[in-house]
């Protein structure tokens, strides 16, 4: 059982990751659409950077979501409760950041195309700190009574290691995306991204580094692993520096995946601890499925997840090359088929 | 003012729920016969099938994006409104929603983003492969949440384990005989909104290629087709990709009403045992009886049943539909009643979990005028789609439409009836369900049951509630009118909508798309 659980602890925070490392550059080019490049070609070269995987990208943070309520029903329960109002807002934001994609080269007013680039912007930007905060949040506690329930109101959430995840989301994905698109387009976008992820990387990590290094507080050991993601991170700088962006891509998800390994690791066994009385709080083993239940969905999940990874890749390495305006095909407009 | 927090929670989950459902079936049903266009097109060659591939593939990514975006609220809000909903059943309820996601949703959007990019890019073989992919991707999830669904209307395989029902058979989960029913009913109803969908459009575009002189017809009435080379799109092939759509949506129209009739007449069966609650409701039938009301008169909003009078009945139908026959009586209200109170209680127990309502009596009947037409509404709507498409076989029988334009705008508005079939059944069936959230299961499985009084997130306010609701319905109000004109855009631009090309002058001829990296995308946002 204890095994068990642990084991779906593990695999919740690995798409949790899955989600930061592949939706998260989504998200950073999302935020960078109304500034990175003035012109109508730029932004579509931003867009369509991430077209066709963004969706796919997306169902990681779906899994997650659906895995947690499958393998820790009251995890799933006392959070998203507890959440209610900031989830509500990543909801709006999610569904803005998709419908943008989809719907801002179907018109062709200036209006049309700004209000969709900036609903991505924002859509993207809410999604990243909405997430970021529930991920910092699960982690830290909240005051909930013995049902688990949030008291304190609608607001009581909101504290300050819910502004630090939310920053460190926003940060993060932002860098990310620059990084992203550094390996993704040429000419002068390429550029004027590597310019940004320079300027941009170290500010940007501040809040995610701090939240990371809190898990000493718990482990003393886990500075180990605190240590790995900060000199991945710097490398990842001076990688971004040198303009090898593969190298920095990878290293700026190594940093990623040992900062918020360390989190999580810190946290165990407490999936949401409460700030009012240890008694309350969620561990693996109070808010767990049944053995069958864990038992049934590990099974699959060893089975699929490969081959979810694989044809993920797939997709991937379809869209392998880098985009620049050149590619951009003229836009068109919807005629009438009418005789006039 | 004391607002009631359950009331708010359900109609989020209503409105949300009934919007969301109104994309999944065109995705469900719309991406299927892209799918099989796409096939004819691959095996034939025949460009009809290419185009008619694009222009309905560019309505479907249109209407799916909205599916997505707004199925993202449905699995979030289980924990954030329905908290002690999620405790209690998320052993075996969160289950199919992770394998839904799993199983169905990364195949769906990893597979349908290739084909949106990889047109030319791809080869050719892949590219409809993927197509396949991204549709039995959603035909899966489709699966999955229908067993969720079902579950909650007839628990199976589980047991309980301190109070809480805990999966002990996942086989007997997934192959509940109510998801089976419900899924295969689903899907039916689905095809046939895809099948009005292709019928009313198509019928649009050949009554606008008469009207316009460009298709006129001999004196026997069969079709001479024509063109306009000054209309972007408009050329002997166009008439060709209409007709053809047209009577494709006529066909999987009719199709799906005798599927949907079917497994229909297996989920009532089922329903009749497992929910006689339900079935009596949805009859406003006070006493036990052989006969199916068409019509009552009365006042059904009382959820009186002594108080409405059946006026139209037809006398053995309600137990054919029960039972296979015309004489074994189905239960009315009257006599369920007291089998419910005296198995499930007169009153919720009186517990802080139940809220404002802790003790209150319970109400078995549900709202009888929702039930009662929702049921017929379901009925009703679906022969009228499959009448229109009956209809429209026939008169298109010599190669094209007539050119009266009110059969056209009837046509048009017939779109709407097998989603106005699928609305209503869908809040039958759950408006049905109450009072119960998870109704149990009379056959067996002793206190697995849920009052959805006892579901809401104890600590989530009303303010909190009409916060999100408010703010959901008006976002999803606005983007309806926005998914509305942008496909009516594009379904008035005709294939050349989709097919840039063709709008473009002769001398150009498309370009061969190889794979180099230095040409334009085929494709871009």
């Amino acid at each position: 059982m204890e095994i068990l659980a642990t084991i779906w602890f593990v695999l919740i925070v690995v798409l949790w990751i899955g989600y930061l490392f592949l939706d998260g550059f989504d998200l950073g080019v999302g935020m960078l659409m109304p500034v990175l490049s003035r012109s109508e070609r730029g932004k579509r070269v931003l867009l369509n950077s991430i077209g066709p995987v963004w969706d796919g990208n997306e169902v990681w943070l779906i899994t997650a979501a659906g895995a947690t309520f499958a393998a820790f029903p009251h995890w799933y329960a006392s959070l998203f409760s507890a959440l209610y109002i900031p989830l509500t807002v990543c909801l709006l934001a999610l569904i803005f950041r998709a419908v943008a994609i989809e719907y801002r080269g179907k018109g062709h007013t200036q209006a049309w195309k700004s209000f969709w680039t900036w609903a991505m912007a924002l859509g993207s930007a809410g999604t990243a700190f909405c997430v970021g905060a529930m991920l910092a949040i699960t982690t830290t506690g909240l005051p909930l009574n013995a049902n688990g329930d949030l008291v304190g109101g609608a607001f009581a959430w909101l504290s300050w290691p819910a502004v630090l995840g939310g920053l460190g989301g926003l940060g993060f994905t932002l860098a990310h995306g620059l990084i992203y698109l550094g390996l993704k387009t040429q000419a002068d976008i390429r550029a004027r991204a590597q310019r940004w992820a320079v300027r941009l990387m170290l500010p940007a990590a501040v809040p995610f580094l701090i939240w990371f290094a809190l898990s000493i507080t718990h482990r003393t050991w886990l500075a180990v692993l605190v240590a790995a993601s900060l000199a991945a991170f710097i490398a990842a700088f001076f990688a971004v520096r040198a303009g090898a962006e593969k190298r920095a891509f990878v290293l700026h998800g190594i940093y990623l995946v040992a900062g918020i390994a360390a989190v999580f690791a810190g946290a165990y066994p407490d999936v949401l601890p409460s700030t009012l009385d240890p008694a309350n709080s969620l561990t693996i083993a109070s808010a767990s499925s049944s053995h069958y239940t864990l038992s049934v969905m590990l099974i699959v999940t060893v089975i699929f997840l490969p081959i979810i990874i694989g044809y993920q890749i797939f997709s991937y390495r379809m869209f392998l090359g880098r985009l620049s305006e050149t590619h951009i095909p003229e836009a068109h407009r919807v005629p009438v088929a009418i005789r006039s | 003012m004391d607002l009631d927090p359950v009331l708010i929670g359900r109609w989020q989950f209503g409105i949300t729920t009934v919007y969301h459902f109104w994309m999944v079936p065109l995705t469900l049903g719309l991406g299927m016969l892209v799918a099989i266009l796409q096939t004819m097109y691959h095996r034939t060659g025949n460009e009809v099938y290419l185009r008619s591939t694009k222009f309905f593939g560019k309505l479907f990514l249109i209407n799916f994006i909205m599916g997505v975006a707004t199925g993202l609220v449905q699995e979030f809000q289980f924990g954030m409104a329905w908290s002690e909903y999620s405790r209690f059943v998320g052993d075996v309820f969160g289950a199919p929603l992770a394998l839904e996601a799993l199983l169905a949703f990364f195949l769906e959007s990893t597979f349908l983003g290739l084909w949106i990019f990889g047109w030319g890019r791809l080869p050719r073989a892949i590219h409809l492969g993927a197509l396949w992919c991204a549709v039995i991707g959603s035909w899966i999830s489709a699966y999955f949440i229908i067993v969720a669904n079902s579950w909650m209307q007839h628990p199976v395989g589980v047991e309980m384990v301190d109070g809480r029902p805990v999966m002990t058979d996942v086989w007997a989960v997934l192959t509940n005989n109510t998801a089976l029913a419900a899924y295969t009913h689903t899907l039916f109803g689905a095809l046939a909104v895809g099948g009005s969908f292709l019928l009313g459009i198509s019928w649009y575009h050949l009554h606008r290629r008469r009207r316009d002189g460009i298709d006129t017809v001999d004196e026997s009435g069969k079709v001479v087709v024509g063109e306009a080379p000054e209309v972007p799109g408009r050329d002997r092939i166009d008439h060709a990709v209409w007709i053809r759509s047209l009577r494709i949506g006529a066909i999987v129209g009719i199709i799906a009403f005798a599927g949907v009739a079917i497994t229909g007449d297996v989920q009532a069966k089922l329903m009749f045992e497992q929910q006689p609650m339900k079935m009596a409701s949805a009859e406003g039938a006070c006493h036990d009886g052989t006969e199916f009301s068409v019509l009552t008169i009365g006042d059904p909003a009382t959820n009186d049943c002594d108080g409405v009078e059946n006026i139209f009945e037809i006398p053995g139908l309600l137990s054919f539909l029960a039972k296979g026959d015309f004489s074994t009586p189905v239960h009315g209200v009257n006599t369920l009643l007291p089998d419910y109170q005296e198995k499930y209680g007169t009153n919720l127990p009186d517990d802080p979990k139940y809220g404002q309502h802790a003790g209150e009596a319970i109400d078995y009947q549900p709202i009888m005028i929702v039930t009662y037409w929702g049921f017929r509404f379901m009925i009703g709507f679906g022969l009228i789609a499959a009448g229109v498409c009956v209809i429209g076989l026939w008169l298109t029988r010599k190669g094209t439409v007539p050119r009266s334009t009110w059969l056209m705008r009837g046509a048009l508005l017939a779109i709407t009836t097998p989603f106005i079939a699928n609305s209503a059944g869908w809040v039958f069936t759950e408006m049905g369900r109450q009072p119960f959230v998870v109704a149990p299961n009379p056959a067996q499985l002793d206190g697995v049951y849920m009052f959805t009084q006892a579901a809401l997130s104890p600590e989530v306010t009303p303010p909190m509630l009409l916060f999100s609701l408010i703010s959901l319905s008006l976002v999803y109000g606005v983007l309806m009118v926005v998914e509305l004109r942008l496909l009516t855009v594009y379904i008035r631009g005709g294939v050349a909508s989709a097919m840039p090309e063709l709008a473009e002058s002769k001398k150009k001829h498309t370009p061969t798309i190889t794979n180099d990296g230095d040409d334009v995308l085929s494709f871009a946002y």
